[in-house]
């Protein structure tokens, strides 16, 4: 354990003669990554949340009483092909097909704009019929965990704006497809999420 | 809250909840407080212009990505809140010592003014204190022990100085305008919602631990993947120095904790804000859930805070044994396992709860295991030192004070994991001693012990020797004195947080503890009087070969202090202990035939400027000025795109550049080494004075 090295090859200087060239995008994507990590700890807390308080109603309407379930089943629908709509965006942007980016990217971005609309829509309509973020424990629950992950779409969603003027200003450089890559992590992050929201809360909630 | 405020339920659209009221000019204690931060402020900016200092700071210092820059800052920042925290600590000791109803009244502070100090004082000491002290530390050193030109995202870094800076400052407004939680450090409901706190000291910590909390989680996504992937060749991960793999494990906690923390601060806002239902008394709401949610952050906490700390004294143990540490292996596992062990035992913090008593064994024998790897650490110093020629310096002296007051800390609190007994110390000073026992006989020793070790590396010269024994002797001797009898008030009944008792069997022991927190402050002002006379005295006790302590690591290869690229030629490494292995075979300070241009980070506005916007955002949701908030938080959104929109980010250093600057280095090499070849100090032949450039 406390054994030294023996002596180094005489061509041993202690220092890289010729530097090798660092991969400053992979450093990004990969801690990309680890922020994704952290975001699914806040998620698993959230949903921690909900498995606590899922059930304290205290008197407000159900769940199960208020949800229409084709409604959020469209809603899913739209998010998850968005997903797919990003994949082939990737696949243009692989091509150097800038147009082809964009017109993904713009279906991308209403399909994920609908489901945040539905999803307002929904909120709206249970807010109305008494069950409010503070109305209950179940529902501060409920609309937590639906409003984050609700929240972390529209960031999505403005972040692609703003991906989509860079690109046009600077081209796919570099620089851009690495963030192109983070934003698509991301949005793919948030389709795993809403998985497991509708099968954790509306699912099992209503059946 | 104090009676004398105007509770504002309606706030008014433009000015909020902000009253005139809201000031405490009633206050003389406040007023005269105010009046002096004032003073000095206006002293200190008119210094700046005076000099001519403004474009220096915003150039080097306020914009500056440098890692080892922002380290100072971290810490620079972190001695001042020392001040007030250590204040706070003072405030309470004296009350305590007074505040025997029989003798002396109810001493001088109201139950409302006592109840803000303990809970600024944790939270000062914890979040401003403890946490930039270390995260200073990581950032000076870490990529400089794996031999790297900054961190993977210096614009990063340099916004989670700045977020953790509008943290500090907001709870410095709280002082001055409005009031300061008073609800204890972790601000439990029901007591921090808002039927019971309803002004804005909860408020107040709520945005300054969120903001400054989001800056702490950036920093820990950015060393991780520092260390991961911006090693030098041939450090493989069994080569990380200690203290690079204690870092790394803490910044691993804190990827992994700190989201807990942001979503549970996050429900009180809404309880408090929005009228939600998580941690409310009726209604659905579940208390106890914010304790489990709290406590499943704060545990690993505070191994982020020790963890690093076990780094440092590996590395100090190891250079002044003169020996190779004994028994890396262990070590690194040791920490791996306590890493991990520290998300299993959050519920040992309320075994009261009640959760029964197979849920109470569970966590009391987790939290007893933990005893395990820690003990495995205290052997693999307490072996490095076993036979090894030990150099008695200042660092070292920390260290040694370390393993005796943790050893006593860490044995409570196997005692304290025991679910019967803690039944009976829950609550009581037998507890307070306890943490801090381990926070300041653990974590703090060893921040100073790093401080001591490394500020020649980071300035270019020592802190004295001399003084920083004092330091640590006044230190240790008042930590005894101020916490043991703690311990023995505990057994007797003493809660904590007690603004007034009746019990004068109490007094004498609290008396006892009074003093020892007089003898900490000795140990205090000797550490500023350390720096300023080290800072006075630079030329004697200049570092001049950036090894003068002739220690092992990597970082020792550089000069002191680095130039801002670090490594002219990044480090090729083939043993844990580099510096040690290029000294053996004669290969230290080779200096390279050639050298190549250099790819570094350019500095941005962008980290200070996003971080105003969230002070006035902060500052505005604390008051619900809203159009104010908005405005804050479409400031950081724009500042942050158009900081996107920027292009030339980097630039090359030229090979030009780069020869000036070694050559003076070896320049300052050669004479330093001449010196300690005929054991002369440095300074007295005038040598260069370039050293300091850094530090002034």
């Amino acid at each position: 354990m406390s054994t030294e090295l023996s002596a180094p090859p005489a061509d041993y200087t202690g220092y890289v003669e010729k530097e090798q060239h660092h991969d400053y995008g992979g450093d990004t994507v990969f801690g990309f990554w680890i922020y994704v990590l952290s975001d699914v700890i806040l998620f698993a807390t959230l949903f921690a949340v909900f498995a606590v308080l899922g059930g304290n109603y205290a008197g407000t309407p159900e769940l199960k009483d208020l949800v229409e379930l084709d409604y959020v089943l469209k809603g899913t629908a739209l998010l998850l092909f968005s997903s797919f709509t990003f994949g082939i965006a990737i696949l243009e942007a692989n091509k150097g097909n800038i147009k082809g980016l964009f017109s993904w990217l713009g279906a991308t971005w209403v399909l994920g704009a609908g489901f945040l609309a539905m999803e307002i829509n929904e909120f709206i309509h249970f807010t109305e019929a008494g069950a409010a973020a503070w109305s209950s424990g179940a529902w501060s629950a409920f609309y937590a965990l639906t409003g984050t992950h609700g929240l972390h779409v529209l960031a999505g969603l403005i972040w692609l704006i703003v991906l989509v003027f860079l690109i046009q200003k600077e081209g796919l450089t570099e620089n851009n497809k690495v963030r192109l890559m983070c934003l698509s992590l991301f949005w793919h992050f948030l389709d795993i999420i809403w998985v497991c929201v509708f099968s954790v809360v509306y699912l099992m909630g209503v059946l | 809250m104090a009676s004398n405020y105007t509770l504002v339920t309606d706030p008014h659209p433009l000015y909020g909840k902000l009253t005139l009221d809201s000031f405490p000019y009633h206050d003389p204690v406040l007023v005269t407080t105010f009046a002096a931060v004032v003073i000095g402020s206006i002293g200190i900016l008119g210094a700046i212009t005076y000099f001519g200092k403004w474009k220096y700071l915003w150039k080097e210092w306020f914009t500056t990505v440098d890692h080892k820059k922002i380290g100072i800052m971290y810490i620079i920042t972190s001695l001042i809140m020392l001040i007030r925290g250590f204040s706070d600590a003072l405030l309470m000791r004296s009350q305590q010592a007074m505040a025997v109803a029989s003798e002396s009244g109810a001493g001088y502070l109201p139950p409302e003014h006592y109840d803000q100090i303990f809970t600024a004082h944790g939270v000062i000491m914890i979040f401003f204190v403890a946490m930039p002290f270390i995260v200073g530390l990581m950032n000076i050193i870490v990529p400089l022990q794996i031999g790297a030109r900054d961190v993977a995202f210096p614009f990063l870094n340099s916004l989670s100085f700045w977020l953790f800076v509008v943290g500090a400052l907001l709870i410095n407004v709280s002082l001055f305008v409005g009031e300061f939680a008073a609800t204890g450090w972790l601000a439990y409901p029901p007591l921090s919602g808002v039927d019971y706190s309803p002004w804005v000291g909860v408020d107040y910590w709520l945005w300054s631990l969120q903001i400054s909390g989001i800056g702490t989680l950036l920093t820990g996504v950015n060393f991780v993947v520092t260390i991961l992937r911006m090693r030098a060749p041939g450090m493989t991960l069994m080569k990380m120095p200690v203290f690079t793999w204690t870092s790394f494990c803490a910044n691993g906690l804190i990827v992994v904790a700190f989201p807990i923390l942001t979503v549970t601060l996050t429900l009180l806002t809404l309880d408090r804000y929005m009228g939600t239902h998580f941690f409310t008394s009726d209604m659905g709401g579940n208390q106890m859930m914010y304790v489990n949610l709290i406590w499943a952050w704060g545990h690993p906490e505070v191994y982020i805070l020790i963890l690093p700390a076990f780094g440092i004294f590996s590395e100090i143990t190891a250079t002044f044994s003169r020996k190779r540490l004994f028994g890396y292996t262990s070590l690194i596992w040791a920490t791996v396992v306590i890493m991990l062990l520290s998300f299993v035992v959050w519920l040992h913090h309320f075994f009261t709860m009640g959760a029964g008593a197979s849920v109470n064994a569970f966590f009391g024998i987790a939290t007893m295991v933990i005893a395990i790897p820690t003990g495995v650490k205290l052997f693999n110093w307490l072996f490095t030192m076993y036979k090894g020629r030990v150099e008695y310096t200042s660092p070292m002296w920390w260290t040694v004070a370390f393993f005796l007051t943790f050893s006593i800390g860490g044995m409570t609190g196997v005692m304290l994991a025991i679910p019967a007994a803690n039944y009976v110390l829950h609550n009581s000073l037998f507890l307070v001693a306890h943490f801090h026992n381990v926070i300041i006989g653990g974590a703090l020793f060893g921040y100073f012990a790093g401080l001591t070790y490394w500020f020649p590396k980071a300035t270019g010269f020592k802190l004295d020797e001399t003084l920083g024994k004092w330091a640590c002797g006044f230190w240790t001797v008042g930590f005894f004195l101020a916490f043991m009898p703690l311990y023995v008030l505990g057994f007797m009944g003493m809660t904590r947080r007690l603004n007034y008792y009746d019990n004068p069997v109490w007094n004498d022991w609290l008396m006892v503890a009074g003093l020892g927190a007089v003898i900490i402050l000795f140990g205090i002002l000797t550490q500023f009087y350390q720096i300023f006379a080290s800072i006075r005295d630079h030329k004697k006790n200049r570092d001049l070969t950036g090894d003068p302590w002739d220690a092992r690591t990597l970082e020792w290869t550089t000069s002191s202090p680095p130039p801002f690229y670090n490594f002219a030629k990044i480090p090729h490494v083939r043993d844990r202990d580099h510096f040690h292995d290029l000294k053996k075979y004669g290969l230290a300070h080779k200096r390279p035939e050639s050298y190549e241009r250099i790819h570094m980070p350019k500095n941005t506005w962008a980290g200070i400027v996003i971080s105003g916007f969230s002070l006035v955002m902060g500052f505005a949701m604390v008051w619900h000025i809203w159009w104010m908030a908005i405005a804050g938080t479409l400031g950081m959104l724009v500042s942050w795109i158009v900081y996107a929109f920027e292009r030339k980010k980097d630039y090359y250093v030229e090979v030009a550049e780069i020869e000036a600057i070694e050559e003076k280095r070896y320049g300052k090499l050669k004479k330093g080494q001449e010196l300690e070849r005929t054991g002369q100090q440095p300074g007295k032949d005038g040598a260069a004075d370039d050293a300091v450039a850094i530090s002034i």
